[in-house]
């Protein structure tokens, strides 16, 4: 498949080429040589930025046609100066318009979430555990799948600590965004999925000790 | 992620699959996006993405920000592919 080129303009690539090394010799420059790609890559920025905003208006029923575009102008110069701090972590496995367009997405899908859950608070763990009384079965186990959730629940207050109790809560049971969580939190969202990511383990574990074959639990990503 | 029944209350698996995550070794949050860009481009050439990058799947399975973002990233190149073919 042949993926699809943005080549900058006043400069030349070959139909086809991978224009990447063109992208870095001109943002390299200096004068109006970069100061145009600059713009072009802003531009591109704000492409992928209201690309994003549009798949994700339905989480923003109250954000109007103007707030969205001024969402998608901060989230394009935001990741234009993201993009232009990491120009030397580039490494050409992809096109450079591919590995620009994820900053700009970050950026935006990012604010998406911040924003539509603005004023609200995040659900306390009580609020959860009706979703470990009572899950939708469809093998019909319901005496097995009430032993399984209601060790769930011990584990998940008895086993892990106050703050992977939190974070594991919040963001598989309580549906808050990891990012809006970080944000209230003051860390990050790779600090949050570590505390994740530990917090899961140690429930494996603890299931695997009490005797539930738990082995083949898995979510489709794409 | 279609993960609720008819009545609203999520799926036995799907609630697992969140608490649990996935089995085996996964990159974090700071590495998937590292690797986001090559990620998506192997996929849509169908060119054995996860061979070419351990654990991002799993990564994608268990963390459902870096899956939007996998998710957005696809998409948009997939319209710019739409777009050039109508040209």
């Amino acid at each position: 498949m042949t993926m699809p080129i943005e080549t900058p303009a006043g400069d030349s690539a070959a139909p086809g080429e991978d224009n990447s090394r063109l992208w870095l010799e001109r943002l390299g420059a200096s004068g109006p040589r970069r100061d145009a790609a600059v713009i072009e890559l802003h531009a591109l920025l704000l492409k992928a930025a209201r690309f994003e905003i549009n798949r994700r208006r339905a989480s923003l029923p109250h954000l109007r046609g103007d707030d969205q575009e001024d969402l998608a102008q901060q989230s394009a110069d935001d990741a234009l100066l993201a993009v232009l701090a990491k120009l030397g972590d580039f490494r050409g496995e992809a096109r450079f318009t591919t590995w620009a367009y994820k900053f700009a997405l970050l950026e935006a899908s990012v604010k998406v979430r911040r924003r539509a859950w603005q004023g609200r608070e995040i659900p306390i763990a009580e609020d959860a555990w009706a979703v470990l009384a009572n899950p939708a079965s469809s093998t019909g186990a319901h005496v097995e799948d009430t032993e399984l959730f209601g060790a769930l629940r011990e584990e998940i207050e008895g086993a892990l600590s106050e703050h992977q109790r939190e974070v594991l809560v919040a963001v598989t049971l309580n549906d808050v965004p990891i990012d809006v969580l970080a944000e209230r939190l003051e860390t990050t969202r790779g600090a949050l999925y570590k505390t994740l990511h530990d917090a899961r383990r140690k429930l494996r574990t603890a299931l695997a000790e009490r005797g539930f074959g738990i082995e083949g639990t898995r979510e489709e990503a794409s | 992620m279609n993960d609720r029944d008819k009545s609203g209350a999520p799926k036995r698996e799907a609630v697992l699959a969140r608490l649990l995550g996935p089995v085996g070794p996964e990159l974090g949050c700071e590495e998937c996006f590292a690797e986001l860009d090559r990620y998506v481009e192997l996929n849509l050439a169908g060119s054995d993405p996860d061979g070419h990058v351990p654990g991002m799947r799993a990564h994608l399975e268990g963390c459902p920000a870096c899956a939007e973002d996998f998710r957005s990233l696809k998409a948009l190149l997939e319209s710019e592919l739409e777009r050039v073919e109508r040209e």
